[in-house]
């Protein structure tokens, strides 16, 4: 590799492939038979070839990365920003060789090291001392390496005295502060570190920044991805922006930290509809729709004869369904052949944090004239709707209902 | 990139990812992980055995029971001979021994990389590693069996000859027979979810199909080659006939036809493993 580039990633692209179940419920016997050997023999074929199986009749294509070029030299810290769904964790994942790119290829030089979670593989049943161990390997060191560090991971973590103690017996902080003491012991040339510093008290955390100010002083790369800006400009020197799976931006992190918080305001597509010109959601109170806070969908078509239209919501990371309605459903009757505006209100909406998409279908005279997929993106922000300081886990599904105790 | 390029060129190692790639360096980048191997092996075992007295007394009350239950059913209740005039229950136990090494192996291993999906999520190692590091555990309970074998024959004044240096050769034999299916079965359960409960169900069926609660010579020997196509009837075959010594004795035309089998089972498990292995962490 020319110079002292260590990391050279060209036209990186990732796809994932997404099942639809478009065919109608089988309604015989026989049908569903039909249907279910033509499913099992296709992934019969899709296995034995390697192929990744996917459910449902219909297949289509998501790239969750895409002609992903950059270069990273040594001794760089770079960090990669982007928002939820932005291809960042797929990055990582290549980059960390947990999954293969779709084209293109990297090119690594020294020994890697990834941290994408603290405390991989700890094993709750084993002792303070024996998860150090497995841990360390896990994490690539090998057991000599990790002998002659011992000491210092202890005294990093502080946990002496319970070092023989099972860590199912440990705080939480205990646990987390042990398995960042081994991974801050890692001495790889390039480190690739997602973002495990959200975890911990801050006093721990920065502490965690120190040591990666270290691994970054002694001449080590490492990509940092995090939603910490203050992180971010504290720790990198360069950042790369990524968004919708593509490179948006790489250069300095002043210049990225301000193009990322000024992408917050875009939160409409410009459609190259005809005859729906604009379409976005917009928060009613604020400028981000938070959970359980009101939001608007904003419409506007052209002359169509008796429009109907209908949303589909959609999580945006899988596409997963969350709710979709159509005037029709809701009793709306938008006035025939004339250009407006339209103004669908989501009260109270249930959704928890993160991005959504928003197909949306136009049909005039009951025939569907215009389907746009992901017309609108838009993200729903983290609130504390129950009061109790803890925010319900954005993975957890993608809905949060009103929950009361009714007896004790 | 031309490796001669930097003088370091050498000291630094050069990773190249890209669509196919982690395949071609396949056996070379096992080896290289072979430390992490042996620890997650380690791990199996150590959890496994933590809790010693549950660990260990199951490892001992399972066979037992099962050679009880096998010599009264098949022993006394049906009278069917033993293998060269070695006791009942010595005979039992001698099958059952590459039995379980074999049905452990299949439930441990399918499981494997389900259980460990946590690992397979978040960092790279060939993942051949995962079910493979589950036959320790197996091997550790077969040990803890071969102990109750040896006290048995012990009281039963049965002696071993000098067929039982190829011993470790059947205990080779009875890994790489159960590495295939177990590996066939992994992928499976990767993509079906609820292929886990048929595995118990294989198990349970091919106990009684197996050549475990009674000796392989009361099969009529036209049928032997056919009873071979189960590659365990070899396996416990060679058990006993390395272990009990006397008058037992292999079929060698199903032995080797089993041998045969194990081979392309094997070769059909790696095979069907890797060609999913790449897809593992889409999956989990």
């Amino acid at each position: 590799m020319a110079g002292d580039v260590v990391i050279r990633a060209e036209g990186l692209g990732k796809k994932y492939l997404i099942g639809h179940q478009t065919e109608a419920r089988a309604t015989t016997l026989r049908e569903a038979l039909g249907r279910s050997a033509r499913g099992l023999a296709r992934s019969a074929g899709a296995m034995m070839k390697g192929r990744p199986l996917v459910a449902g009749d219909a297949v289509e294509e998501f790239w969750a990365l895409k002609d992903v070029s950059f270069e990273v030299k040594r001794g760089e810290v770079v960090g990669v920003i982007g928002r939820n769904g932005a291809g960042k964790s797929t990055l990582l994942k290549i980059l960390s060789r947990i999954t293969e790119p779709t084209e293109g290829r990297v090119a690594i030089k020294g020994r890697v090291a990834s941290l994408l979670e603290v405390g991989t593989g700890f094993h709750p049943e084993l002792t303070g001392r024996e998860n150090i161990f497995l841990n360390g390997a896990i994490l690539g060191m090998t057991r000599a390496e990790i002998r002659r560090k011992f000491d210092e991971i202890v005294d990093f973590a502080g946990i002496e005295k319970f070092l023989d103690t099972p860590v199912k017996r440990y705080s939480s902080g205990m646990y987390v502060r042990l398995a960042f003491a081994v991974a801050a012991h890692l001495e790889p040339e390039i480190l690739i570190v997602d973002e495990v510093l959200a975890v911990g008290d801050a006093e721990f955390q920065k502490k965690c920044l120190g040591k990666m100010q270290d691994v970054a002083g002694h001449g080590r790369t490492v990509l940092f991805v995090s939603h910490n800006m203050a992180a971010i400009d504290g720790l990198c020197d360069r950042a790369i922006i990524l968004t919708l799976g593509k490179i948006r931006y790489i250069g300095s992190k002043t210049k990225a930290i301000e193009l990322l918080r000024s992408d917050v305001d875009e939160k409409s597509i410009k459609l190259s509809s005809s005859r729906i010109r604009r379409a976005e959601v917009q928060s009613v109170v604020g400028e981000t729709p938070i959970m359980g806070g009101d939001f608007r969908i904003w419409v506007e078509l052209t002359d169509v004869d008796e429009p109907h239209l209908g949303f589909q919501f959609r999580r945006r990371w899988d596409q997963m369904p969350v709710f979709g309605f159509n005037t029709e459903m809701i009793g709306y009757k938008a006035p025939s052949n004339e250009p407006r505006a339209v103004i669908f209100e989501v009260s109270r909406t249930p959704l928890l944090a993160g991005e959504y998409s928003v197909d949306i279908s136009l049909r005039s005279n009951g025939d569907l004239v215009e389907k746009i997929d992901s017309a609108i993106l838009f993200e729903i922000i983290e609130s504390d709707v129950y009061g109790t300081g803890r925010i319900p886990f954005a993975h957890s599904g993608s809905i949060f209902p009103t929950i009361s105790v009714v007896s004790e | 990139m031309p490796a001669g390029a930097e003088p370091d060129a050498a000291a630094d190692r050069l990773t190249v990812i890209a669509p196919g790639l982690a395949a071609r360096n396949y056996w070379r980048d096992l080896w290289h992980y072979r430390e992490l191997f042996a620890i997650l092996a380690w791990r199996d075992v150590t959890v496994r055995y933590k809790q010693t007295v549950v660990g260990v007394l199951w490892a001992l009350v399972r066979p037992l029971l099962t050679m009880i239950v096998f010599t009264v059913v098949f022993g006394r209740l049906a009278g069917l001979p033993s293998d060269g005039g070695v006791p009942y229950p010595v005979m039992v136990m001698a099958g059952m021994l590459p039995w379980f090494l074999f049905s452990t192996i299949l439930g441990s291993a399918s499981n494997s990389i389900v259980s460990n999906g946590n690992l397979i999520s978040k960092v790279y190692f060939p993942r051949l590693i995962v079910p493979l590091s589950a036959c320790a555990v197996a091997l550790v309970d077969s040990a803890i069996t071969f102990v109750l074998l040896v006290g048995l024959m012990l009281s039963y004044g049965v002696a071993p000859d000098w067929r039982i240096v190829f011993l470790p050769g059947f205990v080779l034999l009875a890994v790489l027979a159960s590495v295939g299916p177990a590996l066939i079965l992994t992928a499976l359960n990767i993509r079906y979810r609820d292929f886990g409960f048929i595995v118990p169900f294989i198990i349970q069926f091919g106990m009684y199909v197996s050549p475990v609660g009674f000796s392989s010579a009361v099969v009529p020997e036209e049928w032997r080659l056919l009873y071979s196509i189960n590659p365990v009837v070899g396996v416990i075959d060679g058990f006993r006939w390395s272990l009990l010594g006397g008058d037992t004795a292999i079929h060698w035309p199903g032995f080797a036809l089993g041998c045969l089998l194990v081979l392309a089972l094997l070769w059909a498990g790696i095979r069907t493993f890797r060609a999913t292995e790449r897809t593992f962490a889409d999956l989990i």
